[in-house]
């Protein structure tokens, strides 16, 4: 670089059909090379963002096949088809891979191939750090996974309580495996956060103010902004834990002076927050989505954005309502129980406005749209179910029964599952160019609506009729036997509903209808550039005036938008880092070039927990001296990113 | 507007000041590591008010100040030092920079040898109490953020003999101060956890 | 209470379903829709009470959406052509509307709360009776507490109350967490290492009162049930003296040689008062005849079915720790037979 590309003004045009050079030079500069070489060194965030969902979805399909496995068990009372300890990890396992490895990566990925689309930029704010991100869920994925192949998954359930997962209970390697697979997945999960972070404070599109962002990206930012604060506490728990279990110590050891409730505050203080962190950006998704096809702006944009940071924010006072039963005074009681019932109220906003804007709307039945509606029931069952368990001498009954599972399926599957499902049809299009087959979609819908009530609607009355969650058989005569029949038909309802929704994908990217770049006629930026888009995502930095870009033409707007008109960034790759609550361009961004650092780091680091697991510390050494080179060489100031000094008139 | 401005305004180019993506980053960074301490030292004081022994909260009777609080200021001075680097790479003083950034590594360093020396003369390990757990597990956690800081330092330094940064051109020195400056605060908050809540009567 | 008689009135119009469901043909041993208490009461009436909240709130949501779905349907989407836009009139005024009706709900759910919590929060008359029980995997050790130490006495899984009259518990955590969880009487408390919980309950009536562990606690979590028998006070009096005497010392031959075996190789575990089988790892057998059940609520105390528990507790509660003895049939018989004894 010489010292007239340390600042310029940035050109600006219009983006026209047949603007060979300029989208070539970008393709040029941006696209990843192909092969290996590509695969392991990309940082485009839309390939990062479709490996999020891949992988996701695959481990979706593993936590199904679990819970059919103990489903059959269950089906009827006095089962032997699996041993209670074979019962008690496959139970496990469902819950961490379907909430730590499925519903939060899930919604990663798509806020990582959308984020960059609707927000008019290049990239995400620390494009190495997303692959970084990718990489690190992946390998903490396979860890977790890998010990559970050798019947060493979790056998505590997904919140672990001590003492039972202490040594002296649970004396094999399972709950060391959990805890490191946690703690390397919350690394992930805390830098991704604050990539996502970042991105929504510098890298919004010129003129895109705080008040113009699409919802989706309000969910994920106030997601990621939890998960900033409270990811540590759990990756303190397991690692306390690790250490009760491994050096002697005595945090959770109360016959040694430490607490068995510690855990459970510490857990649950990421926990709650946790269960916000992986439904609001799904409710961004609908809040974005069902308004498309309703054909008028969501209703009451600023109360929903924020509802969604409101929720969040009491989503931290509420963690103690996991713990009415521990015994705590009713002081703290009174008072963590008001706040369970009152943390509704935001989602009530949510609620009536998406309701008043299909009913001032005129709606289009696609399939998307039949998700995105069913979802608010859903979330209406599994709210005011939540709302019953706020109520502490209410939860004293229904805590650890069925009825809290069927209220934690009703959110995850009601408010995670439908909408992320109803977002892969109404984005499928643009990340393949080719639209998802609506027939086979309306069967999918129905499968999936029919058997999820069918499977978990009745797990709420056998919940009211005593049955305790997390037994691996039960006698005859509970008044269980019919309802745990048809949970049991209901789930294998629903999976067949899933098989069809994965048909559908491999069908149709393969011979699905070309979608062109707006098949809905939808209103946001991402639709203004081709499907798939190009690596570089817009040939010119868009301009934007409104919450509806791709609207205004009929519904106008304070200021107008320009999609295709707007600064011209094509002296490599750069992007444009606009201030916090205008947008207004403040800096141009030297984005990085592809790098195998982050892939490296992820082997690395997972080297760490590899050598801790097995207690091979020189290979734990190993793993932190190759993970200090790698940040080194990553850190390393770059002329070509502008982070050094200007050359010297002589030098 | 916006994009009226940017017609004319020449943008930098690259990574500066508080606009560089980095350092945005780093103040996550730093809130996230911030709630590490946070829920750290949630568990000393959750787990201080269980019912224990007498005397045996803190193990082996109050805490000894005779190098923790000298090693305190040793800390605080690295900082200061730090200071002073950003303070000289902003009149484009590199050589100030590099004696600053040196000095603030070297103390961290000093930090570390009595930090060990604090931990070898205590009579208790880590696998004896609730207490020493938390003592050890607590500074322990610090004294590794310190051990990255020391390398960040001298990373730095290096860059920064090396002639990387200028007047304008110095994000790395402004992220990686964000940084120590945070692992000196957060000894603040271990320290009268640890060394002076005792005194004031959180014992048992 | 006011809310009692509106939850009473509303009901069988409100929930002909639910009623349906929970008066059901078969039994249902563990529902908490029935209370048989004074501590469970009034919180049957608040669950009653926000299921009722919720169903109303489920019916009107869906009804909404129903309407807003079929009330004015667009066009069928074509993809890729352009569709006409509503004019986007702010329904603003209907979300308040919405939010504020709910929010009102809300804090009328919180100050019934507070109520029932306030009711239920200690026991409105002193207890008769203090009881220590301590949750182990995975069986329920219970002390009758006393002032008087000769008058306290250990007994398992089965806990004999006077009915009419509020009995203390002390909840106390043997190894892992467990909950304590009678649904007729009461809602749950867990039996946490290091802590000691006290909760209360009534039974209004004589009868049998069903419970079960409901924090998950290992492999036989599934199998760790309880029974609370409410009695008249005059029986439970002679309940509780008979409890206080050792059981009486076999007459027979082979009686007497199971109870040599049985101390040499169950008295580790297992106490029965009287004999030197002292054991405290294992439920208290003392008065063994007297209880309803066997191995924590598995299986009914009967002769055949005490034979199938001892002679393979592994293939009945795998992952018990009490282990198979190793004992020929011939012993085995003999052991069952001292057993039978312990009245």
């Amino acid at each position: 670089m010489t010292i007239a590309d340390y600042e310029r003004v940035p050109t600006v045009a219009v983006e026209e059909e047949g603007q060979g050079a300029l989208s070539e030079n970008l393709k040029r500069v941006w696209e990843s090379r192909p092969g290996i070489a590509g695969f392991l060194s990309t940082v485009d965030h839309k390939e990062i963002g479709l490996r999020y969902i891949v992988t996701a979805f695959a481990f979706l399909i593993a936590g199904g096949v679990e819970a059919l496995i103990f489903r059959l068990q269950l089906a009827w009372p006095g089962q032997h088809l699996l041993t209670p300890e074979q019962y008690d990890q496959l139970f496990s396992t469902h819950g961490m891979t379907m909430i730590f490895l499925y519903a939060g990566p899930v919604l990663s990925g798509f806020s990582n191939y959308l984020w960059p689309l609707i927000l008019g930029a290049r990239d995400m704010a620390l494009p190495r750090l997303n692959a970084l991100s990718y990489w690190i869920y992946l390998c903490a994925g396979i860890f977790l996974y890998a010990a559970f192949a050798f019947g060493f998954g979790p056998n505590d359930g997904w919140f672990n309580y001590v003492p039972y997962a202490a040594r002296a209970y649970n004396a094999g390697p399972n709950i060391d495996f959990y805890s490191l697979g946690m703690i390397l997945l919350g690394i992930s999960t805390t830098v991704g956060s604050i990539n996502f972070v970042v991105t929504f404070l510098r890298m919004r599109a010129p003129g895109m103010s705080i008040n113009r962002v699409p919802i989706l990206a309000w969910g994920t930012v106030t997601a990621s902004a939890a998960n900033i604060f409270a990811i540590p506490a759990v990756s303190l728990a397991f690692f306390l834990l690790w250490m009760d279990r491994n050096v002697g110590t005595h945090f959770f050891d109360a016959p040694a002076g430490g607490s068995a409730l510690l855990w459970q505050h510490l857990f649950w203080m990421f926990g709650h927050p946790w269960v916000y962190a992986i439904v609001l950006p799904a409710m961004g998704m609908v809040s974005d989505g069902l308004p498309v096809f309703c054909r008028r702006p969501l209703v009451g944009y600023t109360v929903v954005a924020l509802a969604t940071v409101a929720t969040m924010v009491l989503g931290f006072g509420v963690w103690v309502h996991h713990m009415f039963a521990t015994g705590l005074p009713s002081v703290s009681l009174s008072f963590f129980s008001a706040a369970s019932i009152i943390i509704a109220v935001p989602s009530a906003v949510g609620v009536f406005a998406w309701l008043a804007t299909i009913w001032t709307g005129r709606p289009v039945f696609t399939t998307a749209f039949m998700f995105f509606a069913s979802f608010i029931v859903l979330f209406t069952v599994g709210g005011v179910s939540g709302f019953m368990t706020g109520s502490v001498p209410v939860d004293w009954q229904l805590t650890d029964t069925y009825f809290v599972v069927a209220h934690l399926h009703y959110v995850l599957i009601g408010i995670n599952v439908f909408p992320v499902v109803g977002a892969t049809y109404f984005w499928f299009p643009k990340f393949t160019g080719r639209l998802l087959d609506e027939r086979l979609g309306r069967w999918n819908f129905w499968t999936m609506f029919v058997g999820f009530n069918l499977g978990f609607f009745p797990m709420h009355i056998s919940g009211l009729l005593g049955m305790p969650r997390r037994v691996y058989t039960y006698a005859d005569g509970m008044g269980w036997d019919w309802l745990n029949l048809i949970t049991t038909a209901g789930s294998f309802l629903f999976a067949i509903g899933v098989l069809l929704f994965i048909v559908n994908i491999f069908k149709s990217y393969r011979t699905g209808t070309p979608a062109g770049a707006n098949p809905w006629d939808a209103p946001t930026l991402e639709w203004s550039v081709p499907s798939p888009p190009p690596p570089y995502n817009f040939v010119v930095i868009p301009t934007v005036g409104s919450r509806h870009p791709l609207w205004e033409d009929r519904l106008g707007a304070e200021e107008p938008s320009y999609p295709h008109a707007g600064l011209v960034l094509n002296k490599g790759r750069e992007a444009i880092g606009t201030s916090v609550l205008d947008g207004e361009p403040e800096i141009i961004l030297k984005m990085p070039r592809d790098s195998y650092a982050p892939f490296i780091l992820s082997l690395t680091t997972t080297l760490i927990f590899i050598g801790l697991a097995f207690q091979f510390w020189w290979l734990a050494a190993l793993g932190i001296l190759g993970s200090g080179t790698d940040i080194v060489g990553w850190l390393w100031p770059e002329r070509s990113l502008g982070e050094t000094a200007e050359p010297t008139a002589n030098g | 507007m916006a994009n009226r401005r940017s017609l004319t305004t020449a943008l930098p180019v690259g990574a500066i000041d508080t606009r560089a993506t980095g350092w945005w980053a780093m103040i996550f960074v730093v809130f996230t590591e911030a709630s590490l301490f946070a829920y750290l030292l949630f568990s000393y004081f959750y787990i201080a008010v269980q019912p224990h022994a007498a005397g045996s909260f803190p193990e082996g009777g109050l805490p000894d100040l005779t190098l923790a609080l000298p090693n305190t200021v040793v800390l605080l001075l690295s900082s200061v030092a730090v200071g002073w680097a950003q303070f000289s790479i902003e009149r484009d003083d590199s050589k100030r920079l590099c004696i600053g950034l040196a000095f603030a590594a070297a103390l961290g360093m000093v930090f570390l040898i009595v930090q060990y020396f604090e931990w070898a003369q205590k009579p208790f390990t880590l696998s004896s109490t609730p207490y020493s757990s938390l003592y050890f597990t607590v500074t322990g956690f610090h004294m590794a953020h310190v051990v990255v800081g020391v390398v960040m330092l001298w990373a730095l330094f290096a860059w920064s003999a090396m002639g990387y940064f200028n007047r304008v051109r110095y994000a790395h020195i402004h992220i990686g101060a964000l940084y120590w400056h945070f692992v000196d605060a957060v000894w603040l908050a271990v320290f009268f956890t640890f060394y002076i809540t005792p005194l004031l009567g959180m014992r048992s | 209470m006011c809310n009692n008689r509106l939850t009473k009135t509303l009901l069988p119009y409100a929930l002909p379903i639910w009623f349906a469901l929970a008066r059901p043909a078969v039994a249902t041993p563990l529902d908490y829709l029935h209370a048989a208490g004074r501590k469970a009461a009034p919180v049957v009436a608040l669950t009653w009470g926000v299921i009722t909240i919720s169903i109303v709130v489920i019916v009107i949501i869906s009804v909404l959406l129903a309407g807003a779905i079929w009330r004015r349907p667009g066009s069928a989407a074509i993809p890729g052509s352009r569709l006409a836009l509503e004019p986007p009139v702010e329904a603003l005024n209907w979300l308040w509307l919405g939010v504020g009706i709910s929010t009102l709900v809300l804090l009328f759910s919180v100050v019934w709360t507070m109520i029932v919590l306030a009711k239920v929060t200690s026991p409105i008359t002193k207890p008769a009776l203090t009881i220590e029980v301590t949750g182990r995997q995975w069986w329920w050790q219970v002390r009758y507490l006393n002032s008087d130490p000769d008058q306290i006495f250990s007994t398992a899984n089965e806990i004999h109350i006077p009915a009419g009259q509020p009995i203390l518990f002390k909840l106390v955590g043997g190894d892992v967490i467990h909950s304590f969880w009678v649904p007729a009487l009461s809602g749950k408390t867990d039996t946490i290492p290091g802590l000691t919980n006290e909760m209360w309950l009534e039974a209004d009536k004589p009868g049998l009162y069903y419970g079960q562990c409901t924090e998950y606690c290992g492999l036989q979590h599934a199998k760790m049930g309880l029974l609370v028998v409410a009695d008249t006070p005059r029986n439970f009096s002679a309940w509780w003296n008979h409890q206080l005497r050792s059981p009486q010392l076999p007459t027979k031959g082979d009686q007497w040689a199971g109870l040599a075996n049985f101390n040499m190789y169950c008295g580790s575990c297992h106490a029965v008062r009287g004999t030197s089988a002292a054991g405290m790892l294992g439920p208290d057998l003392s008065h063994l005849m007297q209880r309803h059940s066997l191995a924590a609520g598995v299986l009914p105390n009967n002769p055949a079915d005490l034979e199938r528990w001892i002679s393979d507790p592994q293939g009945i509660k795998p992952g018990s720790l009490m282990q198979k003895p190793e004992l020929s049939a011939r012993e085995l018989a003999d052991v069952q037979a001292y057993l039978k004894t312990l009245d």
